[in-house]
């Protein structure tokens, strides 16, 4: 299990775009013309709140997420974080 | 947070916007090569105008189409081929195009390296002069391999594509090779009975010993190489390939083509896979979005003959266009089917009544050094979906 991502300020990277789908979202990144899919149409609320929260877990919650599916979404978040699609916010 | 559904499905449902949209924005053409998807050689009056064709990109911006595989014909002797290219990507729509080379100098090269939203894909069907010539035209090779050189000169990674043939599969090591040299990505992609491949295709397609060796070789090579949603007809041997894994026909893939018809597929340019017009009412997301050719396509669909083959989940009866135009029934198995079942049924098929595409471009009496492998019939091949458009990361 990586490490929380949970306590860290996010944002989507510039070169990604996100298209909402029915499923949850399509992400395009232009700097690695990779496209990823984000399953679930809370993690694209989760990934949306980020610009405007301090941290991941803030996102989380003002997305609705309940505590115990926080695990999920942190494991969730270090993965898109990993393969660049998230990045840390500068504080 | 796993969905009740595999990914897959949702494609198969269809999605908001094309994720795989093909552009073709011209039928002229340099060239004639033999098995053109598109029947391509003359600009057709019709095609869209400058202020027309930034329209449709305005719409793709909109729609979040991400990017789109620009082609023909040869786009670039479009006199605003690069004007449109900038319009596009600075307006958020990524391109990849595809080209046989023709325009492809060291300023062009240079241009290219400098976007950093575009992509751009050469076109060859040999690794040497004399396979490649004998399908594309006298000197085909050659243009190809001297915009390679300039591309490589002005740091840029261009794909090398290769529509795989009876006559190029023994070349596959020396493709890579190639690409190597340029520093480009291989991508291989499938001879489909499309445009004038319908012609060639008898000759031309791989037997069923290359399929098996071309599946092995994709196996063992294909993590760098690009086949987009080529060969997952081949997953019937066992392992699925990296890729798109079933027709996204008219569910995450379609043709705009020069005129502005939208189809289900580059491949499947036909009246029965016509699905409206970008300058009708409502543009292209009404099209994609309403039409009934589309809501259909988006429908589950019956296995019919395939059903009942073990291999079905991976093959999904393989690919709607290699089928219709071989005159074989859409529900059934491709023609390339690996169980044998599609030979069989070819064997049923009545010499001359698969359908025809009824939009031909083609030059009157062909190009000077055009192809001569098929005396009779004359013109040029390309690429439809990029990629793997799929990547196969994939979150919760
Ligand atoms: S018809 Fe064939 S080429 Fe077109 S999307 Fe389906 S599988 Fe791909
Ligand atoms: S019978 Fe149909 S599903 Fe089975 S391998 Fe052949 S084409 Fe594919």
């Amino acid at each position: 299990m990586p490490d929380s991502v949970l306590h860290r300020p996010l944002e989507l990277s510039p070169d990604v775009s996100v298209r909402p789908e029915p499923f949850g979202a399509l992400l395009y990144s232009f700097g690695t013309r990779r496209l990823s899919f984000l399953k679930d149409r809370r993690l694209l609320d989760v990934v949306q709140a980020l610009a405007t929260s301090d941290t991941a877990q803030q996102a989380c919650a003002s997305a609705g997420v309940a505590p115990e599916s926080l695990p999920a979404f942190d494991a969730a978040l270090s993965r898109l974080l990993r393969t660049g699609l998230l990045v840390e916010r500068a504080a | 947070m796993t969905t009740a559904v595999p990914l897959v499905e949702h494609f198969a449902l269809g999605l908001d916007a094309p994720i795989c949209l093909t552009w073709e924005l011209t039928y002229a053409c340099n060239l004639a090569c033999a098995h053109c998807l598109s029947s391509s050689g003359r600009r057709d009056p019709r095609e869209l105008s400058t202020d027309e064709c930034k329209a449709v990109i305005d719409e793709l911006q909109r729609m979040q189409v991400f990017y789109v595989n620009i082609g023909g014909g040869e786009p670039t002797v479009r006199s605003d081929f690069w004007e449109l290219l900038d319009y596009a990507t600075s307006h958020d729509v990524g391109v990849k195009f595809s080209t046989n080379g023709i325009k492809v100098d060291a300023e062009a090269a240079r241009r290219i390296a400098a976007n950093s939203y575009v992509d751009i894909q050469i076109s060859l069907d040999g690794a040497t002069a004399d396979v490649n010539d004998a399908v594309r035209g006298v000197g085909s090779y050659d243009t190809a391999v001297r915009a390679l050189g300039h591309l490589h000169d002005a740091g840029v990674r261009p794909k090398l594509s290769v529509v795989c043939t009876r006559q190029n599969l023994g070349q596959l090591d020396e493709f890579k090779a190639l690409a190597d040299r340029y520093g480009a990505q291989l991508r291989l992609t499938r001879l489909r009975p499309s445009g004038r491949g319908a012609d060639v295709w008898d000759e031309l397609h791989p037997t069923a010993d290359q399929q098996r060796e071309l599946y092995d070789w994709l196996v063992a090579n294909g993590e760098d190489v690009l086949t987009g949603d080529s060969f997952f007809h081949l997953a019937a041997y066992g392992e699925s390939l990296p890729g798109l894994n079933l027709c996204g026909a008219g569910r995450v893939v379609c043709l705009i083509d020069p005129v502005g018809d939208v189809y289900a597929c580059p491949f499947a340019i036909a009246d029965q896979f016509h699905a409206g017009n970008v300058r009708s009412e409502g543009g292209f997301a009404k099209v994609w979005r309403e039409s009934p050719l589309f809501l259909e396509l988006r429908e589950p669909q019956s296995g019919g003959a395939c059903a009942s083959c073990d291999a079905y989940d991976a093959c999904r009866g393989g690919c709607m266009a290699a089928k219709f135009f071989t005159g074989l029934p859409l529900d059934g198995p491709d023609p390339e089917c690996v169980k044998g079942f599609g030979e069989l049924a070819l064997s049923k098929v009545e010499p001359g009544t698969a359908p025809r595409t009824t939009v031909d471009h083609s030059h009157k009496g062909g190009v000077r050094g055009g192809p001569v492998l098929v005396p009779l019939s004359l013109r040029r091949p390309d690429k439809p979906c990029d990629e793997s458009p799929v990547s196969r990361e994939v979150f919760a």
